[in-house]
């Protein structure tokens, strides 16, 4: 039972830990909260809903159209709604962020209808493996293993890479990095892309593991995500990874082990966040970041 | 110099960023009705000591007390009521309030009316008598300080050396016994530093203050202070009247040995 | 005092063609029209709220929605008949000592706010310690829990189900009566001194406290005394709609007071009372585009979800645009009709 437990919990947190990414390397670089990031979480998963279920395409195609079409809206979402506001106040660039979100939603809404649709999963991925009284589907165990990789992948990109370095740089301090000559707009949509992408993989794993979708599930994610980027501390990829891996043990296993909860099950985020907030405001993992006085 | 009672008392104050040591064991104890000054070349630790004394750190050793009353750990808007006011180096005034309203928000410290007794005038008529006196002192500290004529323009859009007065009006608004002056010579030309000497000097003597001034401008220190500390790498390495610091061999290499322009 | 007189004089004019239209309108407009301007003086005193919180003293609040629940349920608790609380929970019995707990409705009202207010000092001491979009986030999450709570606290809130056929007590006199009052709240504080150190709070913190201002108790009083408006906005549109549920209270509440706030300009009255005006008519109007329209022999069937997607269009297209909002920080004044003899002010003709 509890091996079950602790493989649900590590896929959640993976997942949460997938769309964290996205946010804390935005914030890392433009201290911008991208409220739209959930939202391309959104999408990504009803690409794939619409390639493989509606238009039966194969599976690898269908995730490969979600995350070039989730990376393109990521891309112009930035290109639109926050490029315009870089020099402008930092709350301004947010209300945009958050009309941004609204915007997605709703237009999801109008395009896909408001109704959750089913997704059918496939045969192969659900087919349980039993070890002794422990029933494990693929699918539980294939999300934990992509996520790490994905991950490695990324911390290679962004640590080993001329653009990685360039990025780093950024974060540290914009204006100097643009008089080096680093091209920032496309450095920050490179930002963009790479989180947009991270967000679409995890919004198909998400439609694989509950199979539906609908136009606001992106938005319970998406603010949990968020707190786990906080939790793991801003900025932090590796903090990412471990804060939503954290968060999906505490619901998860809250849930499990006192059932009475379970109704509170989405406000335990919240609760982590204000803890760690009042606490040790710059997450496990996090840096200092000077604030001018 | 006569023997004046010592109104700020600092006492070994060191402040420890991480490893930086800004401000190392500095004792000053600043004489009653003087105006003294805080100088040393950049990166001394001038202003750091400034924020101290005002309440913005606290030191990790020592203490600061103002009229034999304690200020150490004390934050700022207690400082303040205490009597200490102060200006910044890079001027920070509160750009979109007009120029009166800057004034009358440094005399808030001292209003007694709450802000919902100013909601309902009629049934508290000394409260909102005490709102209209604070609009009319105000009004005539600016006449004092030149600026009577821009009250209503946007604090922002005042010229550089009248932004300079308006942060000291606003600071005498909270009616202090002292005042501490953080490079007020800054970005002015020397008749403009001149005509600032002797503002000081009236400051004083019409407010009643004691002034402890950090400047770069030396013309205007030697020229106003009757008392000098020397700071260098947070150490204070001098400390006398303009005539034993001039000549203060120690003085010197601090600043020509690192700072050839001060 | 010759202009103070006659400001007083036109203040006076102003409220008595109020005061006219008030005793003009119910016999005359329809039910529909008369709730949109009912919703108006609603979303004035919500926006008002916010921009205390948000554009006079600098704080980022996303939890609004949180406040309004507090004061709807306190007061929608209040004035429910007895039998009407017997019947509606269903899943659980409701509290005892709530069942005969009852108010008169303009009681309830300041309850409310008064219940919201407290849940909002509570909430201010942890997070008013952040600063910028971490306030935001924070003071979103609490409204999100405030939610939560209401859904699972059955036996106080009947849960998800929310209440029905709340006894409607709000008409043009309630709403208009209590947006004056908040409005000339808000306009006398604002214009007091307390009103500078608001707004010096906001601009520059570390300046505000060398000036002796204990910056984090006045953010903490202006935060509580928008959340005490939030709850009793909350209260009146509960009343106005008679039904409540969670549901009602989610983040695109919170958006929509934001996007009052923005659009009239941070940091302004008189933009937050336009703002209202305008957001509260469109959203209105805007809902056209989601029920069919007859064009002839033809039906364009509507589109559910149009009216959010242009509503944040807007929102975005104003903010890269138009940041500063209809008024920016200016106020109207009625210096603006009588053109000033040669000595100008030329700025912050506001003020004074």
């Amino acid at each position: 039972m509890f091996v079950q437990h602790f493989i649900n919990a590590l896929g959640l947190g993976a997942l949460y830990g997938l769309i964290a990414i996205g946010y804390t390397m935005v914030y890392g670089i433009l201290r911008l909260i991208n409220f739209a990031h959930g939202d391309i979480f959104m999408l990504g998963a009803y690409f794939v809903f619409f390639a493989t279920i509606q238009y039966k395409l194969p599976w690898g195609l269908g995730v490969a159209i979600a995350i070039v079409g989730a990376t393109a809206c990521g891309l112009l979402v930035d290109r639109i709604a926050y490029r315009p506001l870089r020099g402008a106040p930092r709350i301004s660039a947010l209300i945009s962020a958050i009309g941004v979100s609204f915007f997605l939603e709703n237009l999801a809404v109008v395009i896909f209808t408001g109704m959750p649709r089913a997704v059918v999963q496939p045969p192969w991925l659900m087919k349980p493996v039993i070890l002794g009284e422990v029933r494990l589907i693929p699918l539980g165990l294939m999300v934990p293993v992509i996520a790490f990789v994905l991950v490695s992948g990324l911390l290679w990109v962004v640590y080993k890479t001329k653009p990685g370095l360039a990025m780093r740089s950024i974060s540290h301090d914009i204006e100097t990095t643009r008089l080096l000559g680093v091209s920032v707009d496309k450095i920050i949509a490179l930002t963009f892309a790479l989180g947009s992408a991270l967000a679409a993989l995890a919004g198909i794993m998400w439609a694989l593991r509950y199979p539906r979708v609908e136009p606001f599930m992106g938005v319970f994610p998406g603010f949990k995500a968020f707190i786990a980027a906080v939790f793991g501390g801003i900025g932090s990829i590796p903090g990412a990874m471990v804060g939503g891996v954290i968060l999906g043990f505490v619901e998860i296993m809250s849930v499990a082990f006192f059932p009475k909860l379970s109704g509170y099950k989405d406000a335990f985020a919240f609760v982590l966040l204000i803890v760690i907030l009042l606490i040790k405001p710059t997450g496990l993992m996090g840096e200092r970041m000077e604030e001018k006085i | 110099m006569t023997k004046q009672n010592a109104v700020l008392k600092v006492k070994n104050v060191t402040l420890r960023f991480g490893g930086l040591v800004a401000v190392n064991g500095l004792s000053m104890s600043v004489p009653e009705g003087g105006i003294t000054g805080l100088i040393g070349p950049n990166g001394a630790g001038k202003t750091t000591a400034f924020n101290v004394i005002s309440g913005f750190y606290k030191p990790t050793a020592g203490s600061v007390a103002f009229m034999e009353r304690p200020l150490t750990g004390l934050p700022p808007h207690k400082v303040c009521e205490a009597g200490l006011s102060r200006t910044f180096q890079n001027i920070r005034l509160f750009h979109n309030e007009t120029v009166l309203e800057n004034v009358m928000i440094g005399a808030y410290v001292r209003q007694k009316g709450t802000w919902w007794q100013n909601l309902i005038p009629f049934a508290f008529p000394g409260i909102a008598r005490e709102e209209r006196e604070i609009r009319a002192s105000s009004m005539k500290l600016l006449t004092r300080l030149g600026l009577a004529s821009q009250a209503a323009t946007a604090a922002s859009s005042l010229p550089y050396g009248a932004q300079r007065r308006l942060e000291i009006a606003r600071a005498l608004a909270t009616r202090p016994k002292f005042l501490l002056l953080d490079e007020p010579a800054a970005g002015m030309n020397p008749q403009e530093s001149l005509e600032l000497l002797n503002f000081i000097r009236k400051l004083r003597d019409d407010f009643n203050l004691t002034i402890l001034l950090i400047e770069h401008d030396m013309k205007v220190v030697m020229g106003v202070c009757e008392r000098i500390w020397v700071l260098d790498q947070g150490v204070l390495i001098a400390e006398g009247s303009p005539e034993d610091i001039k000549t203060n061999p120690q003085v010197i290499e601090a600043y020509l040995g690192r700072d050839a322009h001060g | 005092m010759k202009t103070a007189v006659r400001n007083a004089f036109l203040n006076l004019l102003i409220l008595g063609a109020l005061l006219g239209f008030l005793w003009w309108a119910p016999a005359n407009l329809d039910n529909y029209k008369l709730r949109i301007i009912n919703l108006i003086a609603i979303n004035a005193i919500l926006g008002l709220s916010l921009n205390l919180i948000y554009g006079m003293t600098g704080m980022f609040s996303l939890g609004h929605a949180g406040f309004m629940a507090v004061g709807a349920y306190v007061s929608s608790l209040l004035i429910l008949t007895v039998e009407q609380k017997n019947t509606m929970w269903i899943l659980e019995p409701i509290a005892p000592w709530l069942l005969h707990l009852q108010t008169p409705f303009v009681v309830s009202l300041v309850l409310a706010g008064l219940a919201a207010a407290l849940v909002g000092w509570v909430i201010a001491w942890p997070v008013l310690r952040l600063g910028g979009d971490y306030l935001g986030i924070a003071t979103l999450g609490f409204a999100e829990i405030i939610r939560i709570l209401i859904v699972n606290l059955t036996p106080y809130t009947n849960g998800s189900l929310g209440l029905k056929g709340i006894p409607a007590h709000t008409d043009l006199w309630m709403t208009y009566g209590c947006f004056v009052v908040v409005l000339a709240f808000m306009v006398r504080l604002m214009k007091s001194n307390f009103g500078n150190v608001l707004r010096a709070v906001r601009d520059d913190e570390i300046a505000a406290r060398t000036m002796g201002v204990d910056t984090f108790k006045v953010r903490v009083l202006a935060f509580t005394i928008g959340s005490f408006g939030a709850g009793m906005g909350g209260a009146l549109m509960g009343n106005l709609i008679t039904t409540i549920d969670p549901k009602m209270f989610t983040i695109t509440q919170t958006y929509s007071v934001l996007m009052i706030v923005v659009v009239g300009g941070l940091g302004s009255i008189t933009g937050t009372v336009i703002g209202s005006v305008l957001i509260t008519v469109m959203l209105e109007w805007l809902r056209f585009v989601e029920s069919p329209i007859r064009m002839g022999a033809f039906v364009v069937p509507g589109v559910p979800g149009m009216r959010m997607v242009l509503f944040s269009v807007l929102l975005i297209a104003v903010i890269i645009f138009r940041r500063e909002g209809i008024m920016g920080t200016r106020e109207f004044s009625w210096d603006w009709f009588f053109p000033k003899p040669a000595k100008t002010t030329q700025t912050k003709e506001a003020r004074e």
